[in-house]
């Protein structure tokens, strides 16, 4: 399984880089310094690379979340190994989106931060939501996988609560088009809504199994 | 998929005088200043697809001008906010290329003694055009200086000699989805409508656009005809304008209709008044430099010393 750690992870990992990278040379650009391969951010840059860095940590927040249903679906525990990087990136894109949001929507003003904090409630629930992943970045190493034993995938079941949050922030920040937001919450309602299924689904095999041991005695 | 708008106008081609005779006039009244030259910019003044707008005539009003230095063209006609075209920036500087903004008409209506549809030709003879550099500042917290060329709102209206009844104005876009696909999703209720109050509509400072840096109206930027109200937030300057109707009560505007508490039917920029969902304190300068601070927003954008009195004695908490 070399192929997977030394080629196919590398892989991965520079196109999960792609998006950041493109923002960079364009935010590079916006200021002048460069000119690179006609990448513009267009006339408001903070708020290209405010949204796009959002968008990217919904996206890899989803993507983590298909891991799980690929592995049922092709009986191939493959997709795994990939899951703790996807996690990672949207923790990576969320910190990205709040550095654009402090530093440059706000110039860095702490006060102003915490104003947005306390008054308006997409603000509130999506720091929320970033502040959930921070344990969940923390833990992501096999040393606190095998410390944490069996607590560890409940303390990693936050993920279901921070995407929530998230897609939510996004919701409530729309100025009126929900077109986009919309799509998440579908992706959204699948992902979680096959995990309930398969929860209730096992509860009700081990019931059936127990009942038949019942049974038998 | 809703059935085209009542309102949407039928041109009745012999109606329509060519927009090249138009410009010509233009220069006319100008003083025939190169008139050949108009003429021949005007050869093939449409904006269809790939061709540079025509240049225009106009003097420029310096006392009603402000100082600040004006957004580049393309800012002005590539970050804008038109959902008729879609609601992203970028979207109305895409798919506006193929519109028909010519030709064009406007139907008048209401409390008023002259009513009817007039072709843009029309409308647009008896005044005098005049560049004035305002600031524009939108909903969104983001605000540019933008060149228009137009003309004073007011001076069009005393033509239609409103009535003593009228005591509002309310405008219609265009309803086309044919020709403006974002009309073809529900996002908005279309037609978009906008409405002043009567002595918001004959402020000096109201302007009926058609012109943007000398040059005609681009599409997205809402050609042929649309409205300026540099002290309201930019959603106040409906677009496409083929309808004004003069009203006894307030019209039920677009966006004041679609989330009452977001958006209110007076939209004067203020400060001291937030949406609820974001600050409206401060704004980001869009084009100044790209990562450069917020800059503070002004009561009544900037405009406080000529409008504020408009406002006296109402409370702008309530009616903002």
């Amino acid at each position: 399984m070399w192929q997977i750690r030394w080629v196919l992870k590398p892989i991965v990992f520079v196109a999960c880089l792609l998006p950041a990278l493109h923002l960079s040379i364009g935010a590079l650009n916006a200021t002048g310094v460069t000119h690179v391969g006609g990448i513009s951010l267009g006339a408001d840059p903070v708020k290209v690379m405010l949204h796009t860095c959002g968008r990217w940590t919904l996206n890899f927040l989803m993507i983590t979340l298909c891991m799980t249903p690929l592995k049922d679906l092709t009986h191939s525990v493959f997709w795994l190994r990939f899951r703790r990087m996807f996690g990672l990136f949207a923790f990576f894109y969320v910190l990205l989106h709040f550095s654009v949001y402090l530093l440059l929507d706000q110039s860095g003003k702490l006060g102003a931060l915490w104003q947005d904090i306390v008054k308006r409630p997409y603000i509130t629930i999506g720091m929320l939501g970033l502040l959930l992943l921070i344990p969940l970045a923390v833990t992501s190493t096999a040393k606190s996988q095998r410390r944490l034993g069996r607590r560890w995938i409940q303390v990693h079941r936050l993920i279901y609560v921070v995407a929530s949050l998230g897609v939510w922030h996004f919701w409530w920040g729309v100025k009126k088009d929900i077109r986009e937001p919309l799509l998440y919450v579908c992706g959204l309602t699948l992902l979680l809504g096959y995990r309930l299924w398969k929860h209730r689904h096992a509860l009700a095999r081990v019931s059936v199994a127990r009942l038949a041991r019942t049974d038998a005695s | 998929m809703r059935k085209r708008s009542r309102d949407s106008v039928k041109i009745v081609p012999s109606d329509i005088t060519p927009y090249e005779q138009y410009l010509s006039r233009r220069a006319l009244i100008a003083g025939g200043i190169g008139l050949a030259a108009v003429q021949s910019i005007g050869g093939f003044a449409g904006n269809a697809f790939g061709q540079a707008p025509a240049a225009l005539t106009y003097v420029r009003n310096a006392s009603l001008s402000v100082t600040d230095a004006p957004n580049s063209y393309a800012d002005i006609t590539t970050y804008n906010n038109y959902y008729e075209f879609g609601t992203d920036k970028s979207d109305p500087s895409e798919y506006s290329q193929k519109f028909r903004a010519r030709p064009w008409s406007l139907t008048i209506g209401g409390e008023a003694e002259v009513t009817g549809t007039f072709t843009l030709e029309d409308i647009l003879q008896p005044h005098p055009l005049e560049e004035r550099v305002y600031r524009l500042r939108c909903v969104e917290a983001w605000s540019m200086v933008v060149p228009w060329v137009g003309f004073p709102l007011g001076d069009l209206l005393k033509r239609f000699k409103p009535t003593s009844k009228a005591k509002f104005v309310e405008f219609k876009t265009l309803y086309d989805p044919k020709q403006m696909p974002g009309q073809r999703a529900s996002v908005l209720e279309w037609p978009y409508v906008e409405g002043l109050r009567m002595d918001e509509a004959m402020h000096p400072l109201t302007l009926m656009a058609v012109g943007l840096y000398g040059k005609v109206l681009p599409n997205q930027n809402g050609a042929p005809l649309r409205l300026i109200i540099p002290w309201k937030y930019g959603f106040k300057g409906i677009k496409a304008i083929v309808s004004i109707r003069f009203t006894e009560r307030a019209p039920r505007t677009t966006w004041a209709g679609s989330a009452s508490n977001e958006y209110g039917f007076f939209a004067n920029v203020n400060p001291a008044v937030d949406h609820p969902r974001w600050s409206q304190a401060t704004e980001r300068h869009i084009g100044a430099s790209a990562f450069g601070p917020r800059q503070a927003t002004l009561p009544f954008n900037g405009y406080a010393a000529q409008v504020a009195s408009l406002y006296s004695g109402m409370d702008l908490r309530k009616y903002f």
